[in-house]
């Protein structure tokens, strides 16, 4: 039972809801796939007055490509990306991240757009999404722009998104390379992440590194990719990156894992993704989706 | 606010509040009552019903958002008598408690719609998030393998 009483809107089209948001003044949340934000309503966790539900929204839908850009709308589910194929041949890292999302019963309501806006520490999404460096596109009262999503995340739960905004999409500029998404969990399926690591590899020995559910936010390790730039991946180099681990990254104990345990682990996952991600962009590596925790 | 939505076949036109929960209204005000109140956050799988045939958490939809969409329960996949899958949950005694049922029967009629020959890590990911709290998920991934359509055809070869 949700004990807080709200207004509830339903628009068709993007014009209409920003001009609901626009109009209204108090409280006001965007609902998605709400698997989040159900439960938050639930818990008094917030208490909005209105909430704008922008599922009956066509535009918010697709998953396309223009030119050398990947475009994934607002809606598109966890379970969208898994069996888009454009997904499958283009960024096939989006559906081995998809395929870690909480179980199937939730990846068929839960947006990736929701997943960065709710900016869980843990949010799977979050790393991936970093190391391709993608641009979240919104639309609200004052007009669109766009944010880069090394922005986005601000602090716990807080985004550069402001409340009378909505995601409409997120953009990728695609360019041959190979990715990989490590997440560590207490049992296989079903669990937030202990900690996880996104890799994107690029040509010429360029590397994307960032980390999930080891800081207040998913972040990004500018050091060890700068380390890591222009040089061929060995065992020495490796190392030397894995020993900067615990200076990158500031993790909590809490009831699913130690400070210690998420710190050696995220150094483990960072060199297994390491010569993962460097062999998927030689055609080599172990499958997209294959376990390598 | 007048919600319509199609449970099992059947349509409805129910009054509800926006704070109101699909859960709750399908089980006081529809009356369907196999879709069962666990968690209330997604975790246990107790509460899932088929929205669109796609497995849905019904703790984590808001009433009004079913507006339009068809929703099946267990009781909707049993009119004409109990599913093969269903029937193998009763022969390989797959059910403990039997509160974890519906919910598991949904998720693998979900599965096995789209994977008519699934392996038995496809079970497991599938059912990973219904939790079984007598822990019995061994005679339950046997009865949804053996249900499994690929696996029918076999038989009757």
């Amino acid at each position: 039972m949700i004990a807080n009483e709200f207004e509830y809107r339903r628009p068709t089209t993007l014009a209409e809801a920003t001009q609901v948001l626009a109009q209204h003044s108090g409280s006001v949340k965007v609902l998605a796939g709400g698997t989040d934000l159900v439960a938050w309503l639930r818990d008094d966790a917030i208490a909005p007055d209105l909430v704008i539900d922008i599922k009956a929204i066509p535009d918010l839908r697709d998953i396309k490509i223009d030119g050398d850009v990947l475009h994934i709308g607002s809606l598109v589910t966890f379970t969208e990306l898994i069996e888009s194929d454009v997904v499958k041949e283009h960024v096939p890292l989006l559906a081995e991240m998809a395929e870690t999302v909480a179980s199937p019963g939730i990846r068929n309501r839960a947006t990736m757009a929701g997943n960065i806006c709710s900016a869980v520490p843990s949010c799977d999404a979050g790393p991936v999404l970093l190391a391709y460096d993608t641009a979240v596109h919104l639309t609200g009262p004052s007009g669109n722009r766009s944010v880069d999503i090394n922005d986005w995340f601000t602090g716990l739960r807080q985004t550069a998104g402001t409340d009378d905004e909505v995601v409409t999409h997120l953009t990728i500029k695609l360019r041959q390379h190979g990715g990989v998404y490590v997440k560590l969990m207490r049992y296989a399926g079903e669990d937030l992440a202990q900690a996880a690591v996104g890799i994107v590899a690029y040509p010429d020995n360029e590397y994307r590194v960032a980390f999930g559910a080891v800081a207040p936010t998913p972040i990004r390790s500018a050091v060890i990719e700068e380390t890591l730039r222009g040089k061929p991946l060995d065992d020495d180099l490796v190392a030397a990156v894995v020993a900067m681990v615990p200076d990158e990254i500031s993790p909590i104990t809490d009831m699913r894992s130690t400070a210690e345990y998420r710190t050696h682990m995220t150094g483990v996952m960072l060199k297994r993704g390491l010569w993962a991600a460097r062999q998927r962009l030689d055609g080599t590596g172990p499958a997209y989706g294959a376990r390598l925790i | 606010m007048d919600l319509e939505i199609n449970v099992n076949g059947e349509q409805w036109v129910l009054n509800v509040a926006p704070a109101d929960v699909l859960l709750d209204v399908l089980r006081e005000q529809v009356g369907t009552k196999s879709p069962k109140i666990g968690c209330e956050r997604g975790d246990c799988g107790s509460c899932t019903i088929l929205m669109d045939g796609r497995s849905v958490r019904s703790c984590l939809v808001l009433a009004v958002e079913a507006e339009g969409h068809d929703i099946v329960t267990v009781e909707g996949i049993s009119y004409e008598g109990m599913s093969q899958l269903q029937d193998l949950f009763i022969s390989t005694n797959a059910f403990q408690c039997g509160f974890c049922a519906p919910g598991i029967v949904l998720a693998a009629t979900e599965l096995l719609e789209n994977n008519p020959d699934p392996t038995r890590h496809d079970v497991q990911d599938a059912l990973a998030g219904n939790l079984c709290r007598c822990t019995g998920y061994e005679p339950i991934i046997e009865a949804v393998l053996a249900a499994a359509p690929a696996r029918q055809e076999g038989d009757s070869q």
